[in-house]
């Protein structure tokens, strides 16, 4: 615990003071307990290790850190011994105490433990040599591996409340302000609006208060960067929030977090609380004269109330329902009063630029989108986890060369970005630069950054219906097209994929989605066709096979495909007998089986489990 | 003042009003199903968009919310305009294939249903206008009715659809209803009506002796005004 920190010289002073108490040549064991990891039980080996150090009489001699989420996710539990930085990944329960005795204790490396790429067969010791962090910019992300959550005393330790510091006691609001513009900080929520501008004129709005606000509310599937900044680093994210109010003088501020992140919550809670008790939040701000203080708000769950009119609502305790934005947030947004929202990433992009200046910041990324942008690498991919890379960054680089390629040496098909609204991007745009402007040129979108990484193996008309009907569950309903009209493209999505496609299909589809991109309300509903757009215009020949030789290319869509077993490559070893759920598939041992097509519920497990790809899906 | 054009037209018009009221002054029809002149526009229906050009920008705005300005050009009829209300319409037709109103603008507007909808079944001649619960809460002042669920699934209610403490059977929502989705029944003799699942009883004019309104909207009415209640005996065809 830190007593208020009352002027910048005594943060330095207190940051010094942390930094002198650590020194760097100490053994460290750090491990994630990012949600990822937790999920693979690695509390209960948090506690074999404090057990194991205990037992050996090495509490305190030996650090131990647990820390937030690495981005590695894919091959959690992951350890990382200091300070040379070993990786152990897929750490057992068990593992604990090998570790401390051979690799702490004696810098013996347990092989079984390195990470092999999948791709190469080439095994590595260091986390920095591993292809998955090696070719990342893990500038905001990197963070997470060096502090723990909970700890403030971490965070100051590597210097952070530095650029709050630098920012209140050196800077006028305008100046920061001018900076922000200056590096170009471009809204990772989706939007990509540049943030210095959304400062410059809620600063210069009429009304008070005026309120600062971090949206947390990321609800794309499978997109989870925000969640695992908010839960590995609150502090960055607060000395963001801080700034920013600072800026634009605010003196409240709101964290809008999605309940279904209990620990985001918690971490938030007590990054707070400490920040709190040091005289960073709150009155008189590191002696300043400014305040600021923040409450957090948890939302129920609706995907919409990550739309900023939406959020606002929720805020003030209505439903979570959207207005027309033609009077802008900046001027009239929550209570109606000048309102400054900005994602979770945004915020925690600020820090950085006002440490080490908007020149430096502008010198990663392309020209129109400066910085560093985290996506949430997920699907039909090896390394499944959140990679950060400089805004530019081709998608062939992120698919293939940290995110490992396609498992199972499948063929890449598409790559779906900016979440459910998004577009799927196909392998004719592989090489594409990825920013803001060059993912809209092709009908996608940045989005909060979720990438959905799909393979020969998905079919395109599936991959709308299901993004659609993500979309039909989460519209508010507040007006018809985006109510009404979502659900009937998906009704027509169904159709197609169950054979009762009729000609012309493909034709109201996008009449349709014309419709609803002009007529709908809000962002939701103005994107929501982007994922049947796409589709067509990327995957059109799908869609024909679908609705005119009731066909799917890929053999996912039930009613147009039937399982057969191939006699010449099927050896008999009945793997597909014993998985098949209906019994549809069985013959006699080490003779060719077949698949009874009245009894074949198409549940695909055969196909997975078959070693001699004898299963025919037409 | 500010000077736009709209269809062709110059027009000057009050800074702050919207698209639709100036238009409408001057005669010029854009459809609507969500406005109404006692009640702050809401943007739900999205029939009354429109297609704006403010400097380089072209895009198509609700112009029931959005405000004119100076240099505004607005075009209400342009294809990309028309593609969405004939949109909405055919939307709204398979919501509600029961209801005579839809049918009547559909068919003004050379609008028809769209084969590959197909119809609800569930007979709600909602199309979810807000009209009933914006006039409960903002003209009214008792807010019986909102909204439950969310998306396809929502529909105007009571809370937890029960019979509401606060309704006072004015009836306003049912009179504001666009399609008659809303159903007030009232007795024989009149000497009670039902609505919202509530069954309120009537009170009798002092002079005709004919049962004119309920009785907790007479006490209502007393209460929020500070009228006796006594004053308020007497129908309005024998004040």
């Amino acid at each position: 615990m830190t007593s208020k920190i009352k002027s910048f010289d005594e943060l330095k002073s207190v940051q010094e003071r942390l930094k002198a108490g650590r020194d760097p040549k100490k053994p460290c064991i750090t491990i994630c307990v990012g949600t990822g990891c937790l999920a693979y039980g690695t509390r209960k080996l948090v506690d074999n290790f404090r057990e194991e150090l205990a037992k050996r009489d090495l509490t305190g001699k030996i650090d131990f850190r647990t820390s937030g989420c690495h981005g590695f996710c894919e091959r959690g539990p992951m350890v990382v011994i200091s300070p040379e930085k070993i990786f152990y990944q897929r750490v057992g329960l068990a593992d604990a105490g090998e570790i401390i005795d051979k690799t702490v204790l004696n810098g013996e490396i347990i092989d079984r433990l390195l990470y092999v790429d999948p791709q190469t067969g080439e095994k590595y010791v260091h986390e920095d040599d591993v292809p998955f962090y090696k070719k990342q910019t893990r500038l905001v992300f990197g963070q997470n591996s060096k502090v723990d959550p909970e700890s403030m005393d971490d965070y100051l330790a590597i210097g952070g409340y530095s650029a709050l510091g630098k920012a209140l006691t050196g800077m006028k609001p305008e100046e920061i302000i001018q900076e922000v513009i200056k590096a170009n900080l471009r809204g990772r929520g989706g939007g990509g609006f540049p943030a210095g501008l959304k400062w410059d004129e809620t600063r210069k709005a009429k009304g008070e208060p005026k309120y600062v606000i971090c949206n947390a509310d990321e609800g794309d599937p499978g997109a989870y960067m925000d969640r695992s900044l908010l839960e590995g680093n609150p502090h960055l994210v607060l000395e963001g929030m801080i700034i920013g109010a600072y800026a634009i003088g605010s003196s409240q501020g709101y964290i809008y977090v999605r309940n279904e992140y209990p620990l985001a919550v918690k971490n938030i809670h007590i990054a707070m609380r400490q920040a709190r008790e040091a005289g960073l939040l709150g009155e008189n701000i590191l002696g300043s004269g400014f305040n600021f203080d923040l409450k957090i708000n948890r939302g129920g769950g609706a995907f919409v109330c990550g739309e900023s009119s939406a959020l606002f609502a929720s805020l003030e305790g209505r439903a979570g329902e959207p207005r027309a934005k033609y009077i802008h947030a900046t001027h009239k947004g929550l209570y109606d009063k000048p309102t400054n929202l900005n994602n979770v990433e945004t915020w925690g992009n600020v820090p950085f630029i006002i440490e080490k200046g908007a020149d430096w910041y502008a010198g990663i990324g392309t020209e129109g989108s400066k910085g560093t942008k985290i996506f949430s690498l997920v699907g039909k991919i090896n390394n499944t986890g959140l990679v950060e890379v400089p805004m530019g960054t081709t998608l062939r680089k992120i698919v293939f060369e940290i995110g490992g390629g396609i498992p199972g040496g499948k063929k890449f098909k598409a790559i779906q970005t900016g979440g459910p609204s998004g577009g799927c991007i196909p392998e004719a745009h592989i090489d594409l630069p990825v920013d803001f402007d060059e993912l809209t040129k092709i009908g996608s979108m940045m989005g909060s950054g979720g990438m959905i990484v799909m393979d020969e193996n998905n079919c395109m008309v599936d991959v709308a219906k299901y993004f659609t009907n993500f979309l039909v569950n989460e519209s508010c309903g507040k007006c018809v097209p985006c109510r009404e009209g979502i659900r009937r493209m998906r009704d027509i999505l169904v159709d197609i994929a169950d054979g009762k496609g009729r000609e012309g299909d493909v034709e109201l589809l996008q009449k349709m989605a014309q419709g609803i991109i002009d007529g709908a309300l809000c962002a939701l509903g103005n994107s929501a066709p982007n994922p049947v757009m796409s589709t067509i215009r990327y995957f059109r020949d799908e869609y024909e096979a679908h609705i005119k030789e009731k066909r799917c290319p890929a053999g996912v869509c039930r009613a147009l495909i039937t399982y057969s077993i191939d006699p010449e490559k099927c050896t008999g070893c009945t793997l597909c007998a014993k998985v098949c759920p209906t019994k549809a598939a069985g013959g006699v041992k080490k003779k060719a089986h077949t698949i009874d097509p009245a009894k074949c519920t198409k549940c695909g497990a055969c196909r997975e489990s078959c070693k001699f790809d004898s299963i025919i899906v037409r | 003042m500010v000077n736009l054009t709209i269809d062709n037209r110059k027009i000057e018009a009050e800074a702050g009003r919207t698209i639709l009221e100036v238009a409408r002054e001057n005669g010029i029809v854009i459809p609507t199903l969500c406005t109404h002149e006692s009640l702050e526009p809401t943007g739900s229906c999205r029939l009354c968009v429109v297609e704006a050009k403010q400097g380089k920008r072209t895009r198509i705005v609700t112009s029931c919310l959005y405000p004119v300005a100076e240099g505004l050009t607005v075009d209400t009829k342009s294809e990309r305009v028309m593609n969405v209300r004939r949109l909405v319409l055919q939307l709204l037709l398979a919501r509600c294939p029961e209801s005579a109103q839809l049918k009547e603008m559909a068919a003004e507007m050379g609008v028809g249903a769209e084969p590959r909808f197909t119809p609800d079944k569930d007979n709600v001649k909602c199309i979810l206008c807000r009209m009933c619960v914006r006039t409960c809460e903002k003209v009214v002042g008792v807010s019986a009715i909102g909204f439950s669920y969310r998306g396809t699934e929502k529909k105007v209610c009571t809370p937890f659809q029960e019979e509401s403490a606060t309704c006072i059977g004015c009836g306003a929502c049912a009179y504001i209803c666009p399609t008659g989705h809303i159903e007030m029944e009232t007795t024989k003799t009149g000497d009670s009506r039902t609505i919202w699942g509530r069954t309120f009883k009537m009170a009798t004019c002092t002079v005709c002796g004919r049962y004119f309104a309920p009785e907790d909207q007479l006490k209502y009415i007393s209460r929020t005004a500070d009228v006796p209640l006594e004053n308020l005996a007497v129908c309005i065809s024998c004040r």
